[in-house]
């Protein structure tokens, strides 16, 4: 099956997945929504693109991603540990997968500029790299808070050539970036295209997104048949928006005895309220442009979400997961941002492989669902990205820089 | 009882456009913002829009977005939404409430819309719910006698402007521009080219919104709309004081009277 094959989890031809998903836009965007729908839908089933996506994700982002064994880190766990490297894609993340997709769809439809939202800065880094190899002007909206947790991913972007726009209103984080990201649509939309970075969003995005990132577990499924010689009883993956989780999950989906298991950001444990577990704690509603699982007060307001991950740090979802939890294809459940940070420590000192904190909350997952696999059990985890841009939280967490151990 | 129809037929019958005027519930306060919207109703506003502060607001520029995390920090709930509103009926005024769609979700859209009817409201503009996902919604107003008014914007299609127009009923909301709340100096050229549009596809009552902040700026656009729209300047007039908001509505009823023939 290829990457771009319709398949029968696809939302209708409005954007549902059963309940979930749809167009929660200002009527002024959806002439913007419905032109990348229809671009998108020729794309998928153009050789050319496809062609040209495939060539950069293997020429440009190097693809594919490893699968290595991690063997020492897996006696933690009792039991068998693969990790998907996604952390070693270039930029760092799976993030490059998306934004090589979109900055193809955007030249496509002939649009010059590019805006995106961001939060650890990995997928404004990611965009301000695709913006500059093809040539499109970037501007990226991060969260004030974001920009000083991650200052060093600000001056990646801004030497790649883009803009970043500090986002001062609300919680200062990713949901007001993409608040300020949809502003700035709403008002350039005839040259701009708004390059989301998650599986959420107005119908086509959590299909495309989706679309773009499943080349994670076409390769991790073939990748583990190759190595271990047999399906994992598991596919383990942080989200936040979830765009790293559905994709290496779409390569499972139909392997009815994988079970796919994500891991949200449980910040300081769920009964303090500062988390992020969208989708183990929150309530149906509509935010950016779908509905979803939110967390929202009783007068639906939005609250701010809280995690030691600032790409975790989002109080809504992708509608795709929505339904795969309501369906019980998929199962969710938080970890800490201690669970996190342990787990951090942990793969670094034990493989040598310095996680995201992202990604750490994947590998605080694995932890906690090993023991019951024993073993002989078989875990695949998505490392959708490398720690380097957290060095600052590390060392703060850890007080690395007077003399602490992680 | 009054119903949006007739706040457009009264209007017309001086052969001018209606003054609208927004301001979000609870904005400076609860009690704030209904002193603000009955001196708006007595210096002119044929029809106040009661705006739900919402922690979202993506259609909003920074004045209204400031005003909704004012009225939000001063201690705001839905419920005094309809408080407000019926406030609003009390003062011999006629409201509709303008609200994202997530609070309705929450509260539920039959039971927002109940509450609504309650309190003498009589309809709900909203930015982020096109025809396409209002299946809930058109239940509930038909059930409660409430009028729905979606947006149509220079993007729309002339298949969405057709499906949009059936769709609404009492008036329909033209953007003026591509783009978010807030008070601009020159009327958008967008805006009579939308209006000749949409008139192709309805007989409703079509309202211009999006940058309005003068008598002036008002005149213009009585000149080819049924209907003047102004939120973020009366935000603004709100942190002078009452006298503003009066003055501002009188400014704007008086160019809503000056406008070169509101019959197109």
């Amino acid at each position: 099956m290829g990457q771009f094959t319709p398949t029968p989890h696809d939302p209708d031809a409005r954007g549902h997945f059963g309940p979930w998903g749809g167009r929660f836009v200002p009527e002024a965007l959806i002439a913007a929504v419905d032109e990348l729908a229809a671009e998108y839908d020729k794309a998928r089933i153009d050789p050319e693109f496809v062609n040209e996506f495939k060539r950069l994700l293997r020429d440009f982002a190097g693809r594919p991603s490893l699968l290595t064994e991690a063997p020492k880190f897996a006696e933690h766990a009792g039991t068998r540990v693969w990790l998907k490297r996604e952390d070693l894609n270039h930029t760092g993340s799976h993030k490059i997968n998306n934004v090589l997709g979109q900055a193809l769809l955007t030249k496509r439809m002939g649009k010059k500029r590019v805006i995106a939202e961001t939060g650890a800065g990995q997928h404004g880094v990611a965009t301000a790299t695709a913006c500059a190899l093809l040539g499109l002007d970037c501007v990226v909206y991060m969260g004030e808070v974001d920009t000083e947790r991650q200052a060093l991913n600000v001056a990646r972007m801004r030497l790649l050539g883009a803009e970043v726009i500090p986002v001062k209103s609300g919680s200062r984080t990713l949901k007001d970036a993409i608040n300020e990201a949809l502003r700035d649509w709403v008002t350039n939309v005839d040259e701009t295209h708004y390059l989301l970075g998650t599986a959420a969003g107005p119908h086509p995005f959590p299909l495309l997104v989706r679309d773009f990132h499943r080349v994670i577990g076409i390769e991790a499924r073939e990748q583990i048949l190759e190595k271990a010689g047999r399906l994992p009883d598991a596919v383990v993956a942080c989200v936040g928006g979830g765009s790293n989780a559905i994709g290496i999950f779409h390569g499972f989906i139909d392997d009815a005895d994988v079970r796919l298991v994500g891991v949200e950001p449980g910040g300081s444990g769920l009964d303090s309220g500062s988390h992020g577990a969208t989708l183990t704690a929150g309530t149906p509603g509509s935010l950016h442009g779908a509905m979803s699982y939110v967390m929202q007060d009783e007068d639906g307001q939005i609250t701010e979400a809280h995690s030691i991950s600032a790409g975790l740090d989002y109080p809504g979802v992708g509608p795709e997961h929505s339904h795969l939890k309501d369906i019980g294809r998929a199962e969710y459940f938080p970890v800490t941002d201690a669970e996190a940070m342990e787990a951090f420590a942990l793969l670094s000192r034990t493989e040598g492989i310095i996680p995201a904190i992202e990604s750490s909350h994947a590998l605080a997952g694995a932890l906690k669902l090993g023991p019951s696999l024993g073993p002989d059990g078989l875990l695949v985890v998505n490392l959708s990205g490398r720690g380097d841009k957290d060095m600052d939280t590390a060392v703060k967490y850890f007080g690395l820089a007077d003399g602490g151990q992680a | 009882m009054s119903t949006l129809s007739d706040v457009f037929a009264a209007a017309k019958a001086e052969s001018r456009a209606a003054l609208i005027g927004y301001l979000p519930a609870g904005f400076p306060t609860v009690a704030g913002s209904k002193d603000h919207l009955r001196s708006m109703v007595e210096s002119g506003c044929d029809l106040v829009e009661v705006g739900l502060p919402f922690s979202d607001p993506v259609m909003d520029g920074p004045t209204i977005q400031a005003a909704a995390e004012q009225a939000r920090s001063a201690g705001f709930r839905v419920r005094d939404l309809f408080d407000v509103v019926a406030s609003v009926t009390a003062a011999g005024g006629r409201a509709v409430v303008m609200t994202y769609w997530n609070p309705v979700l929450r509260y539920g859209v039959d039971a927002f819309a109940r509450d609504l009817a309650a309190a003498g409201g009589l309809g709900i503009i909203t930015p982020d719910l096109v025809p396409d996902e209002a299946e809930d919604w058109m239940a509930a107003s038909e059930a409660h006698g409430l009028d729905r008014t979606f947006l149509v914007a220079p993007s729309s299609t002339e298949d969405r402007i057709e499906m949009t127009a059936r769709a609404s009923s009492g008036f329909l909301y033209a953007t003026a521009v591509m783009g978010v709340t807030g008070a601009r100096d020159v009327v958008s050229s967008a805006a009579p080219a939308l209006v000749a549009r949409v008139r192709e596809h309805t007989t409703l009552p079509i309202g211009v919104g999006l940058g309005v902040r003068s008598g002036a700026q008002a005149a213009e656009i009585a000149g080819f709309a049924d209907g003047v729209i102004v939120g973020s300047a009366f935000v603004s007039a709100v942190a002078e004081g009452d006298a503003a908001v009066r003055a501002l509505a009188a400014d704007l009823a008086q160019g809503v009277r000056s406008g070169v023939a509101a019959t197109v």
